[in-house]
């Protein structure tokens, strides 16, 4: 056992619980992005809500959004001590980088991408997790948490909430900062698992960039459509 | 094949001392042939730099055609300048334009401390292939070379990974000064082949348990170290060490 864990505390290691975690989160982006995708079918919000409430209610779910909790903050301490980690190891920078010659800005960025996203999730979980979960949502839905099927209104707060061009431009931002994270993420978590494959990686690196493209657009264009009034 | 004798200015890190803050120096250097290796305009520069009575630079040089991993500049926010695949002594003034200014500072990283000028101590490798980077075995008459079948990718594959020189290209590029390239490579050489089975899970565990103690950084996947490699090292390599990592402590019994 001691091997196990002084296994993660190596280099190799801290890399692996980045990767592992980087990819669940990614897991947890495509039911987000799945479910979210409601809004576009229905502009009463009825379906969006009866798809909110089953997560709100199902017990796997429940539980798996501690999970999602753990895993959030697991990534985000492991990343910011493998960041003071990386810069202590070059302690004199050089007068002059040539970065751009040999890799990709994103990939370099991955901190600072990250740390947008943080600030985006705090802004997020408080226009709507917290409105929902505590402070309630009955003041953006004139008096009554519930929709005409009786399940809560969240769809009533997405409407009020994207209906500030300044959040909308927020959100969009946000999606562009994610699209960045997850074009180098997604595939660098294969290469650290070690699954660098002539017949697999290119398959990999392809899921990849349509993955961090096609998931972000969708997300930015939920707000543009509510706040455009789009949809069916 | 020559344009015309250069000149051109140059940005030259200067520190005397491991202990020494070090600051960078302009020098010009004139009638610069362009057939000239970027060693041998040093070589230049520091003839004149002697006969002037000044301190010459010091630089790290030794078989100047590619093969001993000694040269280490990082010229133009690049490690072995702007051409691929060579080495400092192989790139030629030719790569560079008349009235140029060309910055050079010396591999950047805390586990390469410099200890005069462009000069820096890379014993952290040699204490990493210390490690377990080698086979142990008796020595005696050499085996019939057919006595092991070793298929061909595989024996390729191999001499791809023991291409490295370690020079250290990869550490100096590294956003994160991480020596993983350098230490998958070692890894690897042995890894594929037969002989280098018996010790595959010790030395992996070992090798990367020295390297995190010689305060290399983490390695973030940004491929710029397989980029600037002077002999082309794959970040296969790498991916094949951290498969070997995780079956070593997760599968294998057997501690490092």
């Amino acid at each position: 056992m001691g091997s196990i864990a002084n296994a993660f505390s190596s280099s190799i290691g801290k890399k692996l619980i980045m990767g592992l975690t980087g990819l669940f989160l990614i897991s947890f982006l495509l039911v987000h992005c799945f479910l979210n995708c409601f809004v576009f079918f229905d502009k009463t919000g009825v379906l969006f809500n009866e798809g909110a409430h089953f997560m709100a209610t199902n017990w796997i779910i429940r539980a798996m959004e501690v999970v999602l909790m753990l895993g959030l903050l697991l990534h985000i301490v492991q990343g910011i001590r493998l960041t003071l980690e990386n810069q202590a190891a070059r302690p004199v920078k050089y007068a002059y980088n040539d970065g751009n010659a040999n890799s990709k800005w994103y990939s370099r960025s991955m901190g600072l991408l990250g740390t947008l996203l943080l600030m985006f999730l705090v802004v997020h979980l408080s226009d709507f997790w917290i409105v929902s979960r505590f402070t309630g949502i009955e003041h953006f839905n004139g008096g009554t948490p519930v929709d005409a099927s009786g399940h809560e209104d969240l769809y009533a707060v997405m409407l009020a909430k994207f209906s500030h061009p300044w959040r909308v431009i927020l959100y969009v931002l946000a999606m562009i900062s994610l699209a960045y994270h997850l074009l180098h993420g997604f595939a660098s978590t294969f290469q650290t698992m070690g699954w660098n494959h002539k017949k697999y990686t290119p398959i990999i690196k392809t899921m990849g960039v349509l993955f961090s493209i096609l998931i972000p657009l969708i997300f930015a264009l939920m707000p543009i459509a509510i706040y455009f009034g789009l949809g069916l | 094949m020559s344009t015309g004798n250069m000149n051109l200015t140059l940005k030259v890190w200067r520190q005397k001392s491991t202990k020494d803050k070090g600051q960078m120096v302009d020098y010009k250097v004139s009638e610069i042939s362009p057939d000239m290796s970027f060693l041998e305009m040093f070589d230049v520069l520091n003839e004149d730099l002697i006969t002037k009575g000044d301190d010459p630079i010091v630089f790290d040089h030794d078989c100047r055609e590619g093969i001993c991993g000694m040269c280490s500049m990082f010229i133009n926010g690049r490690p072995h300048g702007p051409k691929d695949a060579v080495t400092t002594c192989q790139l030629h003034m030719r790569s560079f334009k008349d009235g140029d200014t060309i910055v050079v500072e010396p591999w950047r990283a805390k586990a390469f401390p410099v200890i005069k000028d462009l000069t820096v101590d890379r014993s952290a490798f040699d204490r990493v292939i210390a490690a377990g980077g080698f086979i142990s075995v008796n020595t005696g008459n050499a085996q019939d070379a057919n006595a092991l079948p070793i298929p061909k990718a595989q024996a390729d594959a191999a001499f791809e990974a023991a291409a490295c020189i370690g020079c250290g290209a990869c550490v100096a590029t590294c956003k994160n000064a991480s020596a993983m390239l350098f230490v998958s490579a070692k890894i690897s050489q042995l890894a594929l082949l037969p002989q280098g089975q018996p010790e595959r899970y010790k030395r992996v565990q070992n090798m990367v348990a020295q390297m995190d103690a010689e305060g290399f950084g983490n390695c973030t996947n940004t491929g710029a170290c397989e980029a600037e490699c002077p002999k082309g090292i794959s970040l296969e390599n790498i991916a094949r060490m951290n498969r070997d990592f995780y079956a070593a402590k997760f599968i294998s019994e057997e501690e490092g």
